[in-house]
């Protein structure tokens, strides 16, 4: 066993190292305040084009993708040492970690050529347009409909929790084109274009206050037959090569989301009950040592993970475990630590103190990562039957014909 | 990077598990429970040193295989998941020990029978009101011990004992030979692993390497046992996952149940953070890593986690028959017990997990 890295990826390691120093030192600091949306979209545009230009995207996808080419590890490389710096991220996981991956896997040779490269270089935003209103975890029961008019489709419907559809050029959405048939059997994927006519997208506000994600209504917007992935009726497959690819996206704890260090940290500076410092009363102790081992646990994890693929083995669902234990302890430690510092942890905005605040944004924004991309409950449903094996939940509505279920 | 186990761990590992499953299992532990039934399994302790197990880890100089802590922890799984009456663990513990600080005097008199299998070894800190390895009260006097020492492990069939007793510079380690010693049996919630009590009384004792070296010692222990503890968590979840496939209520498999699921889902989470921390402390020992300590504290709390999560909710989801003393659930909620007890509690390691911390972040700062 060995953790240091071979001599291979010690030397990428290097060639990353002194890119970023050479590129990135505008965001050696975090930034004074929080980018505005354009500013954001803006930095985040042109700090893709720049990794772009040195090969620092698509590490991972094959070269006749405009890819690297390379392993996992290479890619992990740069992630821990992309991390070091305060660059803008964010506005890409979705399309470049999901959205593209389905394309290259199920579109045509012209789709590819024509949204590959630039969704790469960052030129093209996307999102994924899969949760409605009546359908999230339940994925297959979406209702927006895709009918056929010669070599066009035309999509009318709504979808919701759109993440970045605002900032958005492209989607992939997945509809229903056949409603004769089971629920997972008339779905079918599409590429639609954002700015199309009929596409209205409507700013959501989140609980965290932020606006990440939005409604996105469809009238009547025509895509050509060219832009759908996979077979008709095949969409629901095509979706779960999409949330595949979520589960190694949405895997692991945010960059900047505090751990058991914050807590540490803070407990010297306030006092227990009996009015000692809280770094020594053991319900804290314990606090910081089940936060380094549950996050900790998962960054070793995904080591592990990582070292079966590099010896041909395929990483399986058990990576399911990562967001679900991730999430909830980011819940957990924002929780105790905000407890532990009584009113001061509760005074918001510009009077309160900037680590404190941070365990805020953690608090409130924890509760969104226990549902996005599939809740702790239908985590622990995967866990249990794809890797332990046990039986299905019971889907009373599962061979009915989708127009024929009965509503309860 | 490469974190995982080498390949031929691995098919030790494979081998141990086999011979185990065909040998051992919880229907020769029910026959060890009974009264008056022997304290190991000789026949099986014969055939595993022949294998080579207890040999795995002692220097080829002292006639063993000179393997590396990779082997132990396969075998310490394989052990775990067993319940095999064998006094294995103990024996590797206490090879540890003798690896690590042992004299090339005291290893070249103690470690070509433990290769053997002829000298069967066990460790001993626990002490009547003793919490936690880091206190103990039999002292060291001029070459000699006093104090008394249980729950210890497999001592009614051990032939040698590495003792922690207060030395000058705080607790080490020190070697006892139980030839003539004052040894009884003590009844614990165990049923299958018998545990003694060894009365030491100016009792003849070698040191075995210096207060440091205990400390050493306690985190490979703590991964050592982690294994063990993981291979019966892992027996445990396996026998919940059988059951919720088969047993039927209310018209269906009660595995479809969520709240039966999500148990099910959250042992199999438990334990895979056990395992990660497990391997990172082996890696550590390994590779003589930075990072032992916290590795081997958080390998020992995650561990003890779930096995205590795995061996309670297993009882819970057999229903009545659960708990029956038919059952098998018992011997591994009692396991748990044993575990506990072997090393001190959970809340003793993550504070030590958390100095560990603190002490690298000081260093780093
Ligand atoms: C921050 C954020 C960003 C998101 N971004 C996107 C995006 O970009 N694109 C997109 O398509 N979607 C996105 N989503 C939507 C997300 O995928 C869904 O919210 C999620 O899958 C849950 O679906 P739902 O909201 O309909 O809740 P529901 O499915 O209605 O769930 C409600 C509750 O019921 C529980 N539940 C449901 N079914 C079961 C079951 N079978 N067993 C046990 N419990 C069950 C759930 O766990 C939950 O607690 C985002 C969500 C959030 C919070």
């Amino acid at each position: 066993m060995d953790f240091n890295d071979t001599p291979q990826e010690a030397e990428y390691r290097a060639t990353v190292r002194a890119w970023l120093e050479d590129n990135a030192s505008e965001y050696r600091d975090p930034p004074a305040e929080s980018w505005k949306l354009p500013e954001f979209i803006a930095r985040s545009k042109a700090w893709q084009a720049k990794k772009h230009a040195a090969g620092y995207t698509g590490i991972t996808w094959p070269k006749m993708f405009g890819g690297q080419g390379l392993t996992p590890m290479h890619s992990i490389i740069y992630g821990q040492e992309e991390g070091r710096w305060h660059v803008p991220q964010g506005l890409y996981s979705i399309g470049l970690g999901m959205c593209i991956p389905t394309v290259f896997t199920h579109g045509n040779p012209e789709v590819i050529q024509r949204y590959v490269p630039k969704a790469l270089l960052g030129e093209e935003v996307w999102c994924q347009l899969f949760s409605e209103p009546a359908a999230g975890s339940d994925l297959a029961g979406i209702r927006t409909k895709a009918v056929k008019d010669g070599d066009e489709w035309v999509i009318d419907g709504q979808k919701v929790w759109t993440s970045f559809a605002h900032a958005s050029d492209f989607g992939i959405v997945v509809c229903r084109t056949d409603p004769n048939m089971p629920k997972h059997k008339g779905l079918t994927m599409f590429i639609v274009n954002m700015k199309a006519p009929g596409v209205t997208v409507k700013g959501i506000k989140q609980m965290s206050g932020g606006s990440d994600f939005n409604e996105v209504f469809f009238d009547g917007v025509r895509v050509q037959d060219s832009h759908r992935l996979g077979e008709v009726g095949n969409g629901w497959k095509v979706a779960l090569t999409t949330l595949m690819h979520e589960r190694l996206a949405v895997g692991g704890k945010p960059r900047y989301a505090p751990g058991y260090e914050t807590l540490m940290k803070l407990a010297k500076g306030v006092e227990a009950p009996d009015g000692s410092p809280a770094i020594g009363a053991s319900d804290v102790r314990q606090k910081i040592a089940q936060t380094y081992i549950n996050d900790q646990g998962i960054k070793l994890t995904q080591m592990r993970a990582l070292s079966a693929l590099s010896k041909g083995q395929v990483p399986g669902p058990e990576q399911s475990i990562s967001k679900v234990v991730v999430a909830k302890t980011m819940q957990d430690l924002a929780s105790f630590a905000l407890d532990l510092s009584g009113g001061d942890g509760f005074v918001a905005g510009s009077d309160a103190d900037p680590e404190l605040a941070k365990l805020q944004g953690s608090y409130l924004g924890s509760a969104g990562l226990r549902i996005a991309g599939g809740t702790d409950e239908i985590l622990r449903n995967i866990i249990a039957e794809r890797v332990l094996g046990l039986p299905g939940d019971m889907r009373p509505d599962k061979d009915t014909p989708f127009n024929q279920a009965v509503p309860v | 990077m490469n974190f995982d186990f080498s390949d031929e761990a691995k098919e030790l590992g494979e081998q141990a598990r086999k011979l185990l499953a065909e040998k051992a299992g919880t229907g020769p532990a029910r026959k060890a429970m009974a009264d008056g039934a022997p304290a190991m399994d000789a026949g099986l302790w014969k055939e595993i040193s022949e294998l080579g197990w207890t040999a795995a880890r002692v220097p080829e100089a002292h006639g063993g295989l000179g393997l590396s802590v990779e082997e132990v922890a396969q075998l310490a799984e394989a052990a775990g998941g067993s319940l095999a009456t064998v006094p294995l663990v103990s024996t590797l513990l206490a090879t540890e020990a003798l690896v690590l600080a042992g004299t090339e005097a005291q290893q070249a008199k103690w470690l070509p029978g433990i290769a053997s299998g002829e000298v069967i070894a066990t460790v001993a800190w626990s002490e009547p009101g003793a919490v936690n390895p880091a206190n103990v009260k039999t002292v060291a006097k001029g070459g000699a011990l006093s104090g008394v020492k249980q729950p210890v492990a497999d001592l009614p069939v051990a032939h040698v004992a590495i003792v922690a007793a207060a030395g000058a510079d705080g607790p080490q380690l020190y070697i006892v030979d139980l030839k003539g010693a004052d040894t009884a049996t003590v009844e614990t919630v165990d049923l299958v692993r018998r545990h003694g009590k060894l009365t030491l009384n100016n009792t003849p004792a070698e040191a075995l390497g210096d207060a440091g070296d205990y400390q050493d010692w306690l985190d490979r222990a703590a991964i050592i046992l982690a294994y063990e503890a993981i291979g019966t968590a892992q027996a445990a979840m396996a026998m919940s996952v059988d059951y919720a496939k088969t047993r039927v209520a209310f018209g269906q498999k009660i595995g479809r149940y969520q709240s039966v699921k999500h148990k099910c889902a959250d042992m199999y989470i438990k334990l895979e953070l056990a395992r990660a921390h497990a391997l990172h402390g082996v890696a550590m020992i390994g590779t003589n890593g930075a990072e032992l300590r916290q590795a081997a504290a958080a390998a020992r709390v995650a561990s003890l986690d779930a096995l205590a999560f795995c061996a309670e909710e297993n009882v819970q989801l057999h229903g009545g028959i659960g708990f029956t003393w038919e059952s098998d659930c018992q011997f591994y909620y009692r396991r748990n017990r044993a575990l506990v007890a072997a090393l001190g509690p959970r809340g003793w390691w993550a504070d030590r997990l958390v100095r560990a911390l603190e002490q690298r972040n000081r260093a780093a700062a």
